[in-house]
């Protein structure tokens, strides 16, 4: 037996922001794009002010999604509330319009496992640090609701490098096999740390790899929020429809270190960079909304003075936080501290006020 | 009131949670139309139906991966792993995750899942069908590691294993799943958690042990018996968190204690009982610790397993010497 199969790229603004095809309902009203344009913005914002506050002795390390805001942003924005959205460690973007907070994100981020307590989005997973686990507790997630009848989907992210391990492919066979209400979205970014997309495998696309899942996989303009939240919304009403999951790739690019402990002047081109920043996703739904004389200096200036206060009043309240007090890091290991664990707890609570002072 | 072995005796406790716990799903490689290798699963699927008894994809990762999924959207899975040679995979997924979610998320959620999985050398297996690898789980923050030892055992802890609100591994000793019956009322009583119990009580030594080699045990504590010599004989049944307060209450009064158990040696079980006596019984001590393990060696493949396992010599010969130590 002989195959052959297409990838298809869905993309409707080109890197000015001008239509390459007609834009989907929800993006025909400018007006309904502008929320969409304040959230990168935001996160942008807050991204940027993250990094400050981690080389200032703020923050600890930090991962910024600078460039991909279209990802998380289009991917947040389709789902509904009683959705579950299962992150990588990258995507506030999709979290902060989940409403997590911004403190909330920079409380995980200052080593405060409080910052996971999410006061919005209570079904969200945390951010997952161990790459690709994430995609088989989504499927889990997902099970539960399809078992539970819910029309309501899991949502899970993950980076280029993701694609590579088995937690990516043993995930999305069973969500297939299941036929489960789960949208894989990969953030590919175009670099696992210092290793390229192209030695990161040697398929032509990572979409592709749902064909041996047998589920549907495409392609999205990842710097596109306008297509990002359309293959979203179709995969998600397919989901809900019982139609089973959807591998989306969102091709876009890593515009800044992996993390704040990284240099990736070590290892990138800056050329490719440069080239890069002519793609980004902020600028290009500007472009679009300007050209369509939805938008102008004015409200940008205003927008920007917005998010720079919102940033400043939520690094306000993080940086009011007190440190946890230190019977926490029991207090959660169990839903009952068992009585093997109560000496060594009456141990930490004697020394805390020395440790407190050393390390403080 | 009935007769059941150990292997019964799980199916009967997944049963009874599944009818009076709508939320209990049971998942696993082989475990609906054939019931798990094992049969430990058998007739579940036709009683509940697919919804509930899902055979998975040959996936490991997946499997806990799933559990764990589900488990934060508050069902209760119960997921087998068929051999616990095959549960590496899944050991990403029980440390960084099922451990860990309630206090990375400050109770947010949580992981009240159930990893049951056939463990043990003694049956004449393949390759990867006869470890022990319960300290590898009791070292991790956060799970409980539970060992039953007999029929009655299984279906109690197995019943308190699900119902619990956090994630449990649960081995069950192939040795034992059909070398003998018990009575067993199956009217959904669990056993407690986190304690260990005194299955024989003596004054001379302590034996402590769990899983199968409680039987082999027992029958030196039946030796000594004869010779004038009480053994207090303790089955450990949760490994973590350890119970270590029994086990010095015991050796409060015997003064001697030797641990039995079939993993290797080096870092094992054993050692931490040791320590824990070492550090908060040593004056009850009247002698040296002894552990009667499994060699820091693979487990032999069927023709030297036996060599392998410690025998009821071995721990006679342990206990006698601890016994005469003066």
């Amino acid at each position: 037996m002989t195959t052959s199969f297409q990838i298809e790229l869905i993309r409707y603004l080109g890197p000015d922001g001008e239509a390459l095809a007609p834009l989907p309902e929800f993006a025909r009203d400018p007006a309904a794009l502008i929320p969409l344009y304040r959230a990168m913005v935001l996160t942008r914002t807050f991204d940027a002010k993250a990094i400050a506050l981690q080389r200032t002795g703020k923050l600890g390390t930090f991962a910024s999604s600078l460039g991909q805001e279209a990802v998380g942003v289009g991917v947040a924005s389709a789902m509904s509330a009683e959705d579950v959205l299962l992150p990588s460690y990258r995507d506030h973007a999709a979290q902060l319009q989940r409403g997590v907070t911004m403190a909330e994100s920079l409380l995980y981020w200052s080593g405060d496992e409080r910052g996971s307590d999410f006061s919005a989005a209570r079904r969200d997973f945390p951010n997952c640090v161990p790459v690709a686990t994430q995609v088989c507790h989504a499927a889990g997630v997902a099970c539960a609701m399809k078992l539970r009848r819910e029309p309501r989907a899991a949502v899970c992210i993950l980076g280029d490098g993701g694609t590579s391990k088995g937690d990516f492919y043993e995930g999305m066979n069973v969500a297939g096999a299941w036929r489960l209400p789960l949208v894989i979205m990969i953030n590919n970014n175009q670099w696992a740390i210092s290793v390229p997309r192209r030695t990161q495998t040697a398929a032509e696309t990572l979409a592709q790899k749902a064909i041996a899942a047998g589920i549907d996989g495409l392609q999205v303009d990842g710097n596109d929020v306008i297509a990002v939240r359309d293959v979203m919304l179709l995969a998600l009403a397919k989901a809900r429809a019982e139609g089973g999951p959807t591998l989306i790739e969102a091709i876009t690019y890593r515009l800044g270190d992996h993390t704040t402990a990284d240099d990736a002047t070590r290892y990138r081109d800056s050329e490719e960079v440069s080239r890069q920043w002519q793609l980004e996703p902020v600028a290009r739904l500007r472009n679009h909304l300007l050209r369509v004389d939805a938008w102008d200096k004015e409200h940008e200036q205003r927008l920007l003075r917005e998010c720079a206060e919102q940033v400043d009043q939520a690094v306000e309240s993080y940086l009011a936080v007190p440190p946890p007090p230190p019977q926490t890091m029991f207090d959660y290991i169990y839903a009952a501290l068992p009585a093997a664990l109560q000496q060594q707890r009456e141990s930490a609570l004697r020394f805390a006020g020395e440790a407190g002072a050393r390390h403080g | 009131m009935a007769e059941v072995n150990l292997v019964e005796a799980v199916n009967l406790a997944l049963a009874y949670e599944m009818a009076h716990d709508p939320s209990v799903v049971l998942l696993g490689e082989d475990i609906g139309a054939n019931g798990g290798v094992f049969r430990a699963t058998a007739g579940l699927q036709t009683r509940f139906g697919a919804q509930r008894v899902l055979d998975t994809p040959l996936a490991e990762t997946a499997i806990a991966g799933l559990a764990i999924g589900m488990a934060a959207e508050a069902m209760k899975p119960v997921a087998e792993i068929q051999f616990t040679g095959f549960i590496y995979p899944a050991l990403d997924h029980m440390i960084n995750h099922a451990s860990r979610l309630r206090h990375r998320t400050r109770g947010r959620l949580s992981c009240p899942m159930v990893l049951r999985s056939p463990y043990g050398a003694g049956i004449h297996a393949p390759e990867h069908h006869s470890e022990s690898p319960e300290a590898l789980f009791a070292h991790v923050p956060g799970l409980r590691m539970v060992i039953p030892s007999s029929p009655s055992r299984a279906y109690g802890l197995l019943l308190a294993a699900i119902r619990d609100p956090d994630p449990v591994i649960f081995f069950e000793p192939t040795r034992l799943y059909r070398l003998f019956k018990q009575e067993v009322n199956d009217n959904g009583e669990p056993l407690p958690l986190d304690v260990c119990y005194v299955v024989r009580e003596g004054t001379d030594i302590t034996l402590v042990s769990w899983g199968a080699m409680l039987l082999e045990t027992l029958a030196a504590a039946d030796v000594l018996a004869r010779e004038a010599v009480t053994a207090e004989v303790i089955d450990v049944a949760t490994l973590k968190p350890l119970d270590m307060a029994t086990i010095l209450e015991s050796v409060a009064k015997t003064g001697r204690c030797v641990i039995v158990h079939e993993a290797a040696r080096t870092a094992g079980m054993g050692a931490e009982i040791a320590a824990g006596l070492a550090e908060h019984g040593l004056l009850s001590l009247l002698a040296p610790v002894r552990r009667v393990t499994g060699y820091d060696v693979v487990v032999p493949l069927a023709k030297l397993e036996n060599q392998y396992l410690p025998s009821v010599d071995r721990i006679l010969s342990a206990a006698r010497e601890v016994l005469e130590f003066t």
